[in-house]
């Protein structure tokens, strides 16, 4: 799951060596929470979180196998 | 990325020769100079070859389609792209089995797909691409769905005398409804709301 979305996220930034990507494991949901470069910011949420929400919904059609619910934080 | 190191009299004869082993052109590699070289007295005494360094960078449309493929690969869904240009409209057409997965409730993750696509081609070109994703002929069947829907709608809004409002959709698929009730004389359509929950409006 980590290496989706930095394999989504890699392409749209202008420094890749910048994306973290952390995950956490509560009781019925997997977050996942990106980082990236402060000047990426803008590339990773777009104009009214337009490609945030892009982004989400690849993963989230990701996670359709998996018995618990995803989570995808943004900064 | 390919890439090779030639070397030649001049950095011009360096570079060709560079280009013709990879198989490619001027403008789809970037060169590096490591060394202009040297003529030497008379061209014969000291003289350096001079050294040049040519790598194939991918054109956008190649990055993208590897792109599309990496992501299906991942969401563990084995498809074909077929990569079509026309003008500056590119298609993608997947097919595969469990393409659904990429397709997602009412096409939301094609969409999105489409949408990073059509970012990440346009951020590396200084041409601007329209990009159409497509997965088994999900945008014709798609097509032909809304047409009905926008047919039926039609006749119950005349019916009913009242305006009938559909559900939140992106933009290409509110001209397909309006294009289809354009020549309805006894309705008229429009958009209402702000992106994303602008939705088409009938009114009788």
């Amino acid at each position: 799951m980590k290496a989706l979305i930095e394999s989504i996220v890699t392409p749209l930034v202008d420094y890749p060596k910048d994306i973290v990507i952390t995950e956490k494991e509560e009781e019925h949901k997997l977050v996942y929470h990106l980082s990236v470069h402060p000047e990426d910011v803008g590339k990773v949420i777009g104009k009214n979180g337009r490609i945030a929400k892009a982004i989400r919904t690849v993963v989230y059609a990701a996670s359709s196998d998996s018995k618990k619910r995803i989570y995808l934080d943004i900064m | 990325m390919k890439q090779v190191t030639a070397t030649g009299q001049t950095v011009e004869d360096a570079v060709q020769s560079a280009l013709k082993q990879l198989n490619t052109t001027r403008d789809q590699a970037t060169i590096e100079v490591i060394d202009e070289g040297k003529k030497g007295l008379l061209g014969v005494f000291g003289s350096k070859p001079a050294i040049v360094k040519v790598s194939v960078v991918d054109s956008p449309v190649k990055q993208a389609e590897k792109y599309l493929k990496n992501i299906a690969d991942q969401l563990g869904v084995e498809a074909e792209v077929l990569t079509s240009e026309k003008d500056n409209e590119i298609t993608f057409q997947l097919s595969g089995e469990k393409i659904a997965i990429l397709i997602g409730k009412r096409g939301q993750t094609l969409n999105a797909l489409q949408y990073l696509l059509q970012l990440i081609i346009n951020k590396n070109s200084d041409k601007f691409y329209t990009v159409i994703v497509d997965a088994e002929g999900y945008r014709e069947r798609r097509k032909q769905t809304l047409v009905q829907l926008a047919n039926r709608l039609a006749d119950k809004a005349v019916a009913t005398r009242k305006e009938v409002s559909l559900e939140p959709m992106p933009s290409y698929e509110r001209k397909i409804i309006h294009t289809a009730l354009q020549n309805n004389k006894k309705i008229t359509t429009h958009s209402h709301g702000t992106e994303p929950n602008r939705h088409v409006v009938i009114k009788p």
